[in-house]
């Protein structure tokens, strides 16, 4: 089984190959050229600029079909054997059956339900992993002429106009968002997505039940603020992904995984 | 000793052999429940120099934190609060119960590291293991503590803390974040009732 699905991959990576840029970038990924970056969050331990090396990022979130693809090629994934301890109850508790997406969880649309041990084992099966935050947040800080447009307020409004709809509505399909100008489709106005690091945003609760959203630590060494008040779009991003075990599972959280490059 | 013992010896020898192999997370995947944390599939190298599957750990009742060896506050506390827990519980209790420090910064936190704080600190490696997972599983094992740490820039971590109780087949029976030399009353009650015969 676990050859079928290698030699598939091969397959279908194969025609890649011949192209001098892509032979670099699997299908369905886009090349991310990285650089220094300025993160919305505040460390301590790490002012000013970043670096993002060189990565490449999933096109679009994992839609439902391509999970079920993996749930059937590892079946201890299912929802019905899966391990509690690496996916609470409500894991993949939308679709019709253990193998079935069906009617509420179309094959297009963007896989929710999923639990951060899920979503790694995924991309790992790829050969890939979830992109972490910074490189997150650096994708995300496209619009799609600039490769940095937080500072446009147009931009800033646009992605909180998403928050401001309700989350009981069906997700849209995946993909019909138009690309940002790395390509990447989707980072804002679809679903959450998990990162590999989730589990880094150190928030503390009591910070966080008093909305105190200027100033959110934790322990006082290495304190996590936020440097850029008007990015509401990253802070209730980082204060979700701080509220969350690596087990849980929500209706409107997914997630895409990234590769290095050399 | 006859050929019949001989050949009784040789299973015997074979079964040991076997069984010193069955660490490995798939073989004890099928006794394991489905709320196990040891369903994780991850290896620790302890403070002997060992490499063991995370879910070998099964077999008896453990108390499990994070830590690192060049932590200079909060780790030696992680310490103190394990001590404080096994000083709570009779010798009987004690021997029943094992302690687990798993580390953060497994590139550091070589069996060495490892071993000269169980030196310092003066922990018998029959009830306490120091181990390192492997760097890629560090996020996941703390996942399934529900423990939360970030690197800093000078390689310290920030990083919450807190003692998980398990029982000997991986669930969690109780959880404490109060760490430090006076143990949680609620923790230690659960841990003297998972030591009990």
């Amino acid at each position: 089984m676990r050859v079928a699905a290698a030699l598939a991959m091969l397959l279908l990576a194969a025609p890649l190959a011949a192209e001098a840029e892509g032979s670099r970038v699997p299908e369905g990924y886009v090349a991310m050229r990285g650089g220094d970056f300025t993160t919305a969050l505040r460390y301590e331990d790490r002012p000013g600029r970043s670096r993002i090396a060189p990565f490449a990022l999933m096109q679009r979130p994992v839609t439902n079909a391509q999970f079920r693809r993996f749930v059937q090629a590892h079946p201890h994934w299912r929802r019905d054997r899966v391990p509690r301890a690496l996916a609470e109850a409500r894991y993949l508790s939308h679709w019709e059956g253990p193998l079935q997406p069906g009617d509420a969880a179309q094959d297009a649309r963007p896989v929710t339900w999923v639990s951060w041990f899920a979503a790694d084992a995924y991309c790992q099966a790829q050969g890939a992993r979830l992109p972490t935050w910074g490189e997150w947040e650096y994708a995300a800080a496209a619009d799609e002429t600039r490769a940095d447009a937080r500072g446009d307020r147009a931009f800033r409004e646009r992605i909180l106009a998403w928050y401001a709809r309700p989350s009981d509505t069906p997700l849209p399909r995946a993909g019909l968002q138009a690309p940002n100008v790395h390509g990447v489709q989707d980072l804002h106005g679809l679903v959450w997505e998990w990162t590999e690091d989730f589990s880094s945003l150190l928030v503390s609760a009591d910070n966080r039940q008093q909305g105190d959203a200027g100033r959110m630590e934790f322990c006082g060494a290495g304190a996590l603020s936020m440097d850029d008040r008007e990015n509401y779009a990253v802070l209730m991003r980082v204060a979700m992904l701080s509220s969350l075990g690596a087990a849980d599972a929500t209706a409107n959280l997914g997630f895409r995984c990234a590769r290095d490059l050399p | 000793m006859n050929a019949r013992y001989r050949r009784f010896g040789a299973l015997l020898g074979l079964a040991v052999l076997t069984l010193g192999m069955v660490g490995t997370p798939r073989a004890a995947t099928p006794v394991l429940p489905r709320d196990s944390v040891y369903h994780l599939q991850a290896t620790l190298t302890d403070q002997a120099g060992r490499a063991r599957p995370w879910a070998s750990l099964a077999g008896r009742p453990r108390v499990v934190s994070m830590f690192y060896t060049s932590c200079q506050y909060v780790c030696p506390l992680i310490v103190d609060a394990g001590k404080a827990v096994e000083r709570g519980l009779t010798p009987a209790q004690q021997a029943r119960i094992g302690i687990v420090l798993v580390s953060m910064d497994p590139s550091r936190d070589t069996p060495a590291a490892l071993q000269s704080v169980a030196k310092a600190r003066a922990l018998p490696a029959t009830r306490w293991t120091l181990a390192s997972p492997q760097p890629e599983q560090v996020r996941q094992i703390a996942g399934v503590l529900g423990i939360r740490y970030r690197e800093l820039a000078d390689g310290d971590f920030n990083h919450t803390s807190a003692l998980v109780l398990l029982d000997a087949r991986g669930r969690v029976l109780a959880r404490t974040e109060q760490v430090g030399s006076t143990p949680d009353p609620d923790f230690l009650a659960a841990v003297r009732a998972a030591g009990a015969p």
